[in-house]
């Protein structure tokens, strides 16, 4: 019995060894040749264009965070071979192709203006008031097409103008805070700023307090729980698991 | 050159099996296979969840946990010497000064910061410091949501019980109290401070459950739940200008005569120069360890994932706690090989998307807790073999995540999960039509560096917050509570140790007498190794190129 327990272990350990310690060359069937800041590497096919870059020996600082598309540090500018268009994407969540050229975007440099969402209303003007240059927007397009999530940001840029901090919110939600659009946009306008204290306005000043929420911090002041815990925190093991059992055969499914 | 084909996303011989789950579908829904009785969940955790499977693991040879059983990658950091010989560094020249140094910049850090700015000590006696940059953390990536026990029919000590439970009831009951308690405080300030948490028309909070939450307190904000929660904190941060270091991690703790902690040491990763930080109190929120990949699991973990603060608090002396078990999550992506180990929420199967093996068939309850679900679809892999096999040689089960859209109505998978969705659009395969393949994946250090409900630690001036902490969760972690913790005990490390500054603490001579000691007992006990800790960043470069590489300039 305890052999076999092993060997599961060690099968599980073989399967995922390319992710956690690296790639052998005798492991891989496919492979690409890509351009990395000009010089030709040839990489397994079926990596990221992040785990290609590692693959090829360096070892990266920058660039690199989440690994998972939620932190927007490896934004990444390539052209495909035959290609004149210039492609953003995160390297995290890119595979290589045969002839890509690319090299990674360490920084997004964008001041962040200084503001007190407590002191602040919700009114068109505020948004110009630290941001004047939306008011710069040649509705080119040019942000959207750079977003690697997709994200309309033109369209939020052009509801900001007109003061709709709902469409701003939803609009730029999903934002990773990347920093492709402003580097690309020739107005020079720093999108993903503008939206952050769009949606912190919208949640403060255009969305109703919970109610619940609310509730149960003043019952939790007010001291309403404290006999129950002392109850609960003097059973016995016992005790404690029979409830813990009822509680979770009379759980709320979905 | 000629690739595999794939269709959709996925090689035939994958795509027949799709069609088996396909045909049982409908028959699934609204039928669940029951929970599994205290006695089951006991026997599959035996069977073949990691922690309890003999082998990888070893007792700590020296310091305060000497002893205590923990997973061999950490237990070689542990026992490993420091980066710097304690005579390199020259203590005479401080160059910060401050009241409160908080190192590492994720929800825990960032919180700390804020309340002890709150509490009195002014942003420029605060320094907070980065391995990566300020908001490079595990919970930038936290998808599903936080728990809070708000709604009429939950309760905190209802909280209380499913947390205990869920951590074999091995959790720190006055710091689980803690936990559950100010839940309800942390939503509210996160909603004061303008995030954004789904809710419905009436305006009341969106929430569901997650594996082992007995009530629906999961608050989401999409499948972005971490990212909004941190940017909005981060955002506050800066605009109260609290100086912050970016390409900085602590390598060292500093102690002084009496061995309180009295700050750090911290390196430039990009210059290598060292900089000297004299501090009353420090405030440790370095998060957990999935990149060393214990037992060769793949991870959902950020690239800085690394152990570091129990490393560095270890050596200051510090007990840990629940150091032995590892929160492998049941469902981390297992194709296609870009995104092998990375998170699928949870919340994909509180809103209905059902694991089931190669013949379509379900085999476990869908929301068991996180250790007894990944032993469920560990022994569906290789055990029973009903698990299907990539073409790179990865395990894994089906989620049936088209069930979301079936159950909820049309549109419900986009909306709820737009990270997910993209993740593997971009990767040719569309989770609304077609199953996903998922594996247990490595996620969450359960334990770490023993905290009281104040957030301080057994070493005066050492406070530890979020996930290099250790007691609140037992030996597992439910879902919802790890954000949650982050925000609790940061919140309450930046409170008590503004309170502890107040107070007027004398603190010593910034020395290193603590690392010395450890080195002499690392001696002592005959370790003989090259190793040296903390590691700072896994190394993933190709073997091909480490085999020749030298080291000239």
């Amino acid at each position: 019995m305890a052999e076999k327990k092993i060997s599961v272990m060690d099968k599980i350990r073989e399967a995922g060894k390319s992710i956690t310690s690296g790639v052998a060359e005798e492991d891989i069937k496919y492979w690409v040749t890509i351009h990395i800041m000009g010089k030709a590497y040839r990489v397994p096919a079926d990596l990221t264009i992040m785990q290609a870059i590692e693959y090829a020996g360096y070892r990266l600082i920058r660039s690199c965070g989440c690994r998972a598309g939620f932190c927007g540090a490896c934004s990444t500018v390539f052209r495909r071979k035959g290609e004149y268009k210039l492609q953003t994407a995160m390297a995290c969540q890119t595979r290589v192709e045969d002839g890509m050229f690319l090299v990674q975007i360490p920084f997004s440099p964008a001041e962040k203006p200084l503001y007190d969402v407590k002191n602040e209303e919700l009114e068109s003007s505020v948004i110009l008031k630290y941001f004047p240059e939306v008011a710069r927007c040649v509705s080119c397009n040019t942000c959207t097409k750079a977003c690697p999530q997709d994200l309309e940001v033109m369209d939020y840029v052009q509801a900001a103008l007109r003061g709709d901090f709902k469409a701003i919110a939803d609009g730029s939600f999903e934002c990773i805070q990347c920093g492709l659009c402003a580097i690309r946009c020739p107005a020079e306008i720093v999108q993903y700023h503008m939206a952050q204290f769009a949606r912190r306005m919208y949640g403060i000043y255009g969305t109703p307090r919970e109610k619940n929420v609310e509730k149960r911090v003043e019952e939790i002041k007010s001291g309403k729980f404290d006999k129950e815990f002392q109850r609960v925190m003097s059973l016995s093991l016992a005790e404690l698991k029979r409830i813990y059992t009822e509680q979770q055969n009379t759980r709320e499914v979905y | 050159m000629a690739e595999l084909e794939l269709i959709g996303g996925y090689p035939a011989y994958m795509r027949e099996s799709i069609k088996l789950v396909e045909k049982t579908r409908s028959r699934r829904i609204g039928k669940l296979p029951p929970q599994m009785t205290p006695q089951e969940r006991e026997e599959i955790l035996n069977l073949c969840h990691p922690d309890y499977a003999p082998g990888g693991k070893r007792a700590i040879k020296v310091g305060p946990n000497a002893g205590d059983i923990a997973p061999n990658e950490v237990v070689d950091l542990l026992e490993a010497y420091p980066l710097i010989e304690p005579n390199q560094i020259d203590l005479s020249r401080i160059d910060y000064e401050i009241d409160v140094l908080i190192i590492g910049g994720g929800l825990a850090g960032t919180s700390a910061a804020l309340l002890a700015n709150d509490s009195g000590i002014p942003a420029n006696k605060i320094l907070l410091t980065n391995k990566l940059r300020h908001g490079d953390a595990n919970s930038m990536m936290a998808q599903g949501g936080t728990q809070a026990a708000d709604r009429p029919n939950d309760s905190p000590v209802i909280h209380y019980i499913d947390a205990l439970g869920g951590g074999h009831f091995a959790n720190k009951p006055d710091v689980l109290r803690a936990l559950v308690e100010d839940a309800p405080t942390v939503i509210k300030w996160l909603e004061e401070l303008g995030a954004l948490f789904d809710k419905d028309a009436d305006g009341n909070f969106v929430e569901l459950t997650g594996g082992g939450t007995s009530r629906r307190r999961m608050h989401a904000c999409a499948d972005y739940t971490g990212m909004e929660e941190l940017r909005v904190l981060r955002d506050e941060f800066r605009n109260r200008e609290i100086p912050v270091l970016e390409f900085y991690p602590a390598i060292e703790l500093l102690t002084d005569e009496e061995n309180k902690v009295v700050g750090a040491i911290l390196w430039n990763m990009e210059t290598e120069e060292y900089k000297v930080v004299k501090s009353k109190a420090t405030i440790l929120a370095t998060g957990g360890f999935g990149r060393l990949h214990i037992r060769g699991f793949p991870t959902t973990n950020h690239y800085g994932a690394t152990c570091d603060g129990v490393v560095l608090a270890y050596r200051a002396g510090a007990k840990l706690r629940d150091v032995d078990t590892v929160q492998y999550h049941p469902t981390g992506a297992a194709y296609p090989q870009q995104i092998i180990g990375l998170l699928l929420t949870e919340k994909l199967r509180t809103s209905g998307a059902q694991p089931v093996n190669k013949d379509g068939e379900e085999f476990v309850f869908p929301l068991e807790p996180r250790d007894v679900e990944s032993s469920a679809f560990i022994r569906e892999c290789y055990i029973r073999n009903k698990g299907i096999t990539t073409p790179t040689g990865m395990k894994g089960i089906w989620l049936d995540t088209p069930l979301i859209d079936i159950i909820n109505g049309e549109g419900c998978t986009e909306k709820s999960f737009p990270a997910m969705v993209r993740m593997f659009k971009r990767f040719g395969i569309d989770m609304v039509k077609d199953p996903v393949l998922v594996f247990p994946t490595l996620h969450y250090q359960n334990g770490g560096v023993e905290t009281d409900p104040q957030g301080r630690t057994n070493i005066e001036g050492l406070f530890v917050a979020g996930e290099v902490s250790g007691g609140v969760h037992g030996k597992n972690r439910l879902m919802g509570n790890s954000t949650l913790d982050c925000m609790v005990f940061g919140r309450r490390a930046g409170i008590y140790s503004a309170e502890y500054v107040r107070k007027g603490v004398k603190i010593g001579k910034p020395g290193l007498k603590h690392v010395e000691k450890y080195l002499k007992m690392l001696k002592d006990a005959g370790i003989n190794t090259e190793r040296r800790s903390p590691i700072l960043l896994p190394d993933y470069r190709g073997k091909a190129v480490l085999a020749r590489m030298i080291d000239i300039f």
